[in-house]
């Protein structure tokens, strides 16, 4: 009889993401990270999603310009001066 | 209500990820700064519904959120309506790895989705990321661009877990799909089923 604790390749595939996500409960997550350390295939489909998803991640890599700074400063100035005024 | 000084750090804390998520979702520099502007006006204006200053991050990014939806619905600009939620799983169906082990792609050597990825450029994704239709953009923005968790998402968007579960699913491998056609039409790749037709006689 198979050990319904030890979960295989196509239930581990349907878990990926929220695995890499982070989503899954306790349990859920200890059997996934069992399964990536036994099998070869499945953990070189997760390194190709992590490393995916980090490439993603790096696309919200941006400075906010000056002139945004700047407007942003000047709502903040305004929304005080509007509230000192109304206190 | 929080200390003055304590909001404006926040605020300025968050602006590069703001307007990094604007540019996102607006595609355009001049419509970023915008709507980062016209978010920050309405968050001063409801202050003080921010009950916890820990909750800062996701209540800032759900007003940016909230924003950009309303002046898409506003202006009838959203270019493309995205299937119902009912809509099959055969959607999240195309993953690049699966492709990238096709058979008459080992040509490229022992680990090609390590060629890929070696390959695949900032530009690239962003690019991909943009041809996503928004409901799909602004989940993998929240998640994979910002690291929110599934519950913070569905809270920030005012939608169901399950839902944030499938919408994410179908974006990533729309994102993916969109890579692939990407990689072919720069001549990175040329897909197998491609090959065999332009082959035959």
């Amino acid at each position: 009889m198979s050990d319904p604790n030890i979960i295989n390749c196509e239930q581990a595939l349907r878990h990926l993401f929220e695995y890499l996500d982070r989503e899954l409960d306790g349990d859920l997550q200890a059997q996934m990270q069992h399964h990536m350390e036994s099998c070869r295939s499945c953990f070189s489909r997760l390194e190709f999603e992590q490393t995916l998803k980090a490439h993603v991640r790096n696309t919200g890599t941006e400075h906010a310009p000056d002139s945004l700074r700047d407007r942003v400063g000047n709502l903040l100035k305004e929304f005080e001066n509007k509230s000192q005024g109304s206190s | 209500m929080q200390h003055s000084n304590d909001f404006e750090a926040q605020l300025t804390g968050v602006l590069d990820r703001l307007y990094a998520a604007a540019l996102h979702l607006t595609k355009n520099r001049a419509n970023a700064e915008d709507l980062v502007s016209e978010a920050v006006t309405r968050a001063l204006k409801n202050r003080d519904s921010l009950r916890d200053p820990a909750s800062f991050r996701g209540w800032i990014f759900r007003i940016l959120t909230n924003t950009f939806i309303s002046n898409c619905r506003k202006n009838r600009n959203c270019p493309e309506i995205i299937p119902g939620d009912t809509a099959g799983d055969s959607e999240a169906d195309f993953w690049l790895f699966d492709r990238l082990h096709q058979p008459l792609l080992l040509f490229w050597g022992a680990n090609p989705e390590q060629e890929f990825l070696n390959n695949v450029l900032r530009e690239d994704l962003a690019k991909a990321l943009d041809k996503l239709p928004e409901e799909y953009r602004i989940v993998v923005l929240l998640s994979d661009v910002e690291g929110f968790s599934y519950p913070e998402i569905a809270a920030i968007l005012d939608i169901p877990l399950g839902t944030v579960r499938s919408r994410l699913a179908r974006a990533r491998s729309r994102l993916q799909k969109s890579l692939w056609q990407q990689a072919i039409d720069t001549g990175f790749v040329t897909d197998p089923a491609e090959r065999l037709r332009s082959e035959s006689p």
